[in-house]
């Protein structure tokens, strides 16, 4: 049912991991339907120096997770929220349909972490 | 890598190599139809009726009251459907419980689109049916009761013969589908008061697409499949013999043995399992448990993830998680054992079988706790880590 790049990033995701003295944090999901992501962004000069993130959730949820953190890493906070939950689901293959809401989980992760900091950094 | 340990044995089994040879013959030596009245056509018919006396024998019925049909959709659907159909002007009411399979479930969901009511029996924490709400719920318009008899996904084997005498005292026709229970947990269907029973051949080392409905002598049903005079007139289409033949080989090789030693695996696998801090067990213990039955929740994991990790490590098994589901439902069993979402998208399932070792349960007990351990680490739920996880693990 998944990809053979989907199954790599869930076994061996790069980016999993909590962030301590985080610049920006972002929470999406609920339990009860199965998935809670949390991404945790270093900025540094407008740009996402380090990415980190944490998941609950199924193989394409960890995945998408992953890739994610892989898309914007090193980007500059505007073009990282470019990035679509499309994208994220074509760089890891063949994304089952039912599934491809958790890819739009991980980009809303995302877009929260960066309001986080953007909140943060206004102060 | 080892070889495959293959615990989804609620799905389908192994087709036992005896089973095989057995089916042979009947593919491109005894070809007959069993319809036919030359020598080919008699051959089939005696393979035919040998199975079917076989099967009728391992419930304590007659061999006239066997019908065999495709599986134990089809088996179930008729059960449902036929009753429905042929007994309107007795009533129009349905009970079942909240646990069964889908064969049962969307039957049912479909009857109510024709005229037909349901009702949907709740269920204890360890998911038994209780014989006083059964009662509770029958009215004057209630026609059939149907009860899963051993549980697909927490084991739970019913009392039978409690809601038997319920049906009995009420005249309502009683079914229950067997397809998990059958050959490990007793049927008897006159003891049981039973008038209809589901059974199928591919949960028990026969081959898949085939199935049976026991019917007893008097009750009022109409096939679902109209046609030739096959089964007493009540399943028309010719007979699958090979099919038929490896199923009754199948109930002929079930022994005592294997479920006692099914039962030490089974005991062995939840000891260890539970041993995984923050973990329950699914359904109830000890005999009224399936003997190949077990399912687990893990807090703070996701079912589906567990199940894949799991299978990098050449371990098959089963989960009841929204996300593994079409829908992005959890399994309603589980929530009608009370579970909530986060304990029933937790959940593993892992079903033994005869042919289950040692070796493939110790597999399981070396890999799920690091799988555990590791998804815990990737989860954001702080309850779950805090409370779970020893510190510095
Ligand atoms: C309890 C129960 N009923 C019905 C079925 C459906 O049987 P079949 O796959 O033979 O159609 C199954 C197996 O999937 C089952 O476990
Ligand atoms: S996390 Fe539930 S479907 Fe992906």
């Amino acid at each position: 049912m998944y990809s053979q790049k989907i199954i790599e990033h869930f076994t061996k995701p790069k980016y999993v991991g909590e962030m301590d003295n985080a610049d920006g944090v972002g929470q999406v999901g609920n339990p009860r339907c199965g998935d809670v992501m949390k991404i945790f962004i270093k900025v540094n000069n407008g740009v996402i120096k380090d990415i980190r993130f944490q998941t609950y959730g199924c193989i394409a949820a960890i995945a998408a997770s992953d890739m994610v953190c892989e898309l914007v890493k090193g980007k500059k906070l505007d073009d990282a929220l470019k990035v679509t939950p499309q994208d994220v689901a074509s760089q890891l293959g063949d994304m089952p349909p039912i599934k491809f809401h958790c890819s739009i989980l991980g980009m809303s992760a995302l877009k929260e972490a960066v309001d986080d900091y953007r909140k943060k950094s206004e102060k | 890598m080892p070889k495959v340990a293959y615990l989804d044995n609620a799905a389908s089994t192994k087709t036992d190599p005896k089973v095989v040879e057995a089916m042979l013959p009947y593919f491109n030596e005894k070809y007959g139809n069993a319809s036919s009245l030359h020598s080919k056509g008699l051959e089939a018919k005696e393979a035919l009726d040998r199975a079917r006396k076989t099967i009728a024998k391992s419930i304590n019925a007659k061999s006239e009251e066997i019908i065999f049909t495709s599986g134990g959709t089809e088996s179930d659907n008729f059960a449902i459907k036929g009753i429905a159909f042929a007994n309107k002007q007795m009533g129009n009411h349905i009970i079942t419980t909240s646990i069964e399979h889908k064969a049962i479930l969307n039957t049912c969901k479909w009857l109510e689109t024709q005229g037909f009511e349901t009702t949907m029996l709740p269920v204890d924490n360890e998911g038994f049916v209780s014989p006083e709400e059964l009662e509770k719920a029958i009215t004057d318009k209630t026609i059939l009761l149907s009860v899963i008899h051993g549980n697909s996904e927490i084991g739970t084997i019913q009392d039978l013969q409690a809601l038997g005498e319920v049906c009995k005292k009420h005249k309502v026709y009683f079914h229950t589908d067997a397809c998990q229970s059958y050959t490990k947990a007793g049927i008897d269907v006159k003891k049981q008061n039973l008038d209809l029973v589901t059974i199928n051949s591919h949960k028990i080392h026969g081959p898949k697409g085939v199935g049976a409905l026991y019917v007893k002598q008097g009750v009022k049903i109409t096939p679902l499949f109209h046609g030739g005079d096959h089964e007493f007139k009540l399943r028309a289409g010719t007979e699958n013999i090979p099919g038929i033949v490896g199923f009754a080989e199948a109930v002929k090789l079930a022994s005592k043995k294997d479920i006692e030693r099914i039962t030490k695996l089974r005991d062995k696998l939840i000891e260890g399992v539970l041993k995984i801090p923050g973990t329950r067990l699914n359904g109830p213990r000890g005999e009224k448990r399936l003997c190949n039955n077990t399912n687990f929740s893990f807090m703070g994991v996701e079912g589906e993830s567990i199940g894949g990790y799991l299978n990098l490590k050449s371990i098959c098994s089963s989960t009841g998680s929204a996300c593994s589901e079409a829908l992005l439902e959890p399994s309603k069993v589980l929530m009608a054992i009370g579970l909530t979402h986060e304990e029933a998208n937790g959940s593993l399932r892992l079903t033994i079988s005869k042919f289950t070792t040692e070796e493939e349960i110790e597999a399981v007990l070396k890999e799920l706790p690091p799988i555990i351990k590791k998804l815990r680490r990737m989860s954001p739920i702080d309850k779950v880590v805090k409370h779970v996880l020893p510190k510095n693990n």
